[in-house]
């Protein structure tokens, strides 16, 4: 009996493999369809929509103070900077006089929302990098956030405190404390942070020259956040286009120029600092007054066009608001900004290994709903 | 630069462009879709303008006509500028893509696609980004019909 021949040779060739959509390192529900020879990779292509839920479409339904609750379920981590967006559109569509209290008690929050995210970021960067240890001590400093959260907004992760006008309710009267508390504690622990995992070689050799991102790609690619700041290119929302309370804060911009994995790493980490430092500079200067400006129960935003950036834990976020003088929007887009981060993935991840490109989307830190909406 | 100075340099490289700042907080410009792109390269390259950063692409349907709206803003002046494209054609609405212009309108613009169905030529992978492939219709679309009413009620 002949035999047929079906491979004459057994030389290298390109073959697909599914990383995700239950893959850990994806962090929800993310595929990613790898194009790769031996371990290198020739190409990443992210399919998207395993949980997209059509909130832009279900703002067009929905009335401006409805639509502010839809924003937690975007990018969980930062639900409240994304509250905070969609309020400051309205506020600024309507011309609203917002009380300093409410600024400075939304960019407090605002500024331990991005500490809790970035902690979680760090927990899981090191498990995603093989030091399952981090986890347990990101998501210890986290708790406390979410407990000082718990009390003041009554929920631990999709906040919903703010509203149009202003805030739901004042700040618990434990808040200045507690948070007062977290600032002393977590400023004992990051510089923990640093001697388990930023300087440990291991780590160093997984993430340094690991997604080299450069300027020049960074801005075409839309970057923002600590993706973009780690490429030397200066996008801090929060510098350029103040909002809040942030026009009468000081603190630096972090900045790197690497444009690598360790680059973003460390960025998130002077983050940490500074926000520590913003927190430290307005908790004990909360202007006394109320907490909320009264706007109509039906709020019918004038016909034109609005639009609002703000800084998340994760990068520019953008609220596009077109309104036809109704009760709801005419159409309203958020431009989120994990999704043109990943868009910039396979760009930074060709020609590296798998392991490298679990390590480079770790510190492109995607929050999946926030991409798939 | 200001709005004024921007409407007078970008008028004077095409005729056909209709400016406006009314109900917006940005220089709005409609533009010719066979303008598009020679518009956008020149925006991006010219030394006093300068826009290298495209921070929205936004898919709109007006009711009568479809059209894709620009949110550009300049990383060095830090100037910001919108720019609006239309077409009465429900049918066969098409663009030219700036995805090679700025790298990030490839996902911004799969995404236009996938949900109003317009198509963008010259762009390097055009299909659905979020629904799957065999979806009929286009979701963002205001005469989008949802048989099963889950989204609109």
């Amino acid at each position: 009996m002949e035999t047929e021949v079906l491979y004459s040779n057994f030389k290298s060739e390109e073959y697909f493999i599914n990383m995700g959509p239950q893959h850990p390192a994806t962090h929800g529900v993310l595929r990613l369809l790898l194009t790769i020879d031996g371990e290198i990779i020739k190409k990443v292509e992210p399919d998207l929509g395993y949980i997209h839920r059509s909130i832009e479409k279900m703002c067009e339904r929905d009335s401006y103070q409805q639509i502010v609750h839809l924003t937690d379920r975007m990018d969980y981590l930062s639900a409240n900077i994304n509250n905070e967006a969609v309020c400051l559109a309205v506020e600024n569509a309507l011309q609203l006089e917002i009380p300093e209290r409410v600024k400075v008690i939304r960019t407090i929050i605002g500024e331990l929302t991005r500490i809790a995210s970035h902690c979680l970021w760090w927990g899981v960067m090191g498990m995603d990098v093989g030091a399952l240890t981090t986890y347990f001590y990101g998501f210890r400093d986290r708790e406390m956030i979410n407990d000082i959260m718990e009390e003041t907004c009554g929920a631990r992760l999709t906040m919903n405190y703010n509203v149009p006008g202003g805030l739901m309710l004042d700040i618990h009267p434990n808040f200045v404390n507690r948070v007062k508390e977290f600032v002393a504690h977590f400023k004992t622990k990051l510089p923990e942070y640093d001697r388990l995992l930023t300087g440990n070689v291991i780590f160093q050799k997984r993430t340094v020259g690991v997604g080299v991102l450069s300027r020049e790609d960074a801005i075409s690619f839309g970057a923002s956040g600590p993706v973009g700041r780690a490429s030397g290119y200066s996008c801090d929302v929060r510098k350029h286009h103040p909002y809040s309370a942030y026009d009468r804060v000081t603190f630096e911009e972090a900045l790197r120029t690497e444009g690598d994995t360790y680059a973003r790493y460390l960025v998130r980490i002077q983050e940490m600092w500074e926000s520590l430092s913003i927190v430290e500079q307005l908790i004990d200067n909360i202007p006394e007054g109320e907490h909320r400006v009264a706007t109509n129960a039906v709020i019918k935003l004038p016909k034109g066009e609005y639009y609002q950036k703000v800084e998340t834990a994760r990068g520019e976020l953008g609220v596009y608001i077109i309104s036809t003088g109704t009760k709801n929007p005419y159409r309203l887009k958020f431009r989120s900004p994990g999704f043109s981060n990943l868009s910039l993935l396979n760009h930074i991840a060709v020609g590296g290994k798998i392991g490298d490109l679990v390590a480079t989307m770790a510190t492109l830190d995607l929050v999946i709903p926030d991409i798939d909406r | 630069m200001t709005h004024e100075a921007l409407q007078d340099l970008i008028g004077s490289w095409f005729q056909e462009l209709e400016f406006t700042s009314e109900e917006s907080q940005f220089l709005n410009i409609k533009v010719p879709p066979e303008n598009l792109h020679a518009l956008m390269q020149q925006l991006r390259e010219h030394p006093d303008t300068r826009f290298d950063y495209l921070f929205c692409l936004s898919g709109v349907d007006w009711g009568e006509e479809l059209g894709v709206v620009y949110h550009l803003e300049s990383t060095t002046k830090r100037h910001m500028l919108v720019v609006k494209v239309y077409t009465a054609d429900r049918e066969n609405p098409e663009f030219d893509s700036v995805s090679d212009i700025w790298a990030t309108a490839e996902f911004h613009e799969r995404e236009v696609f996938d949900f109003f169905g317009i198509r963008f030529t010259n762009h390097p992978n055009l299909k659905r980004l979020f629904l799957t492939e065999d979806w009929e219709g286009f979701p963002l679309r205001k005469d989008y019909e949802d048989d099963v009413n889950m989204i609109l009620h």
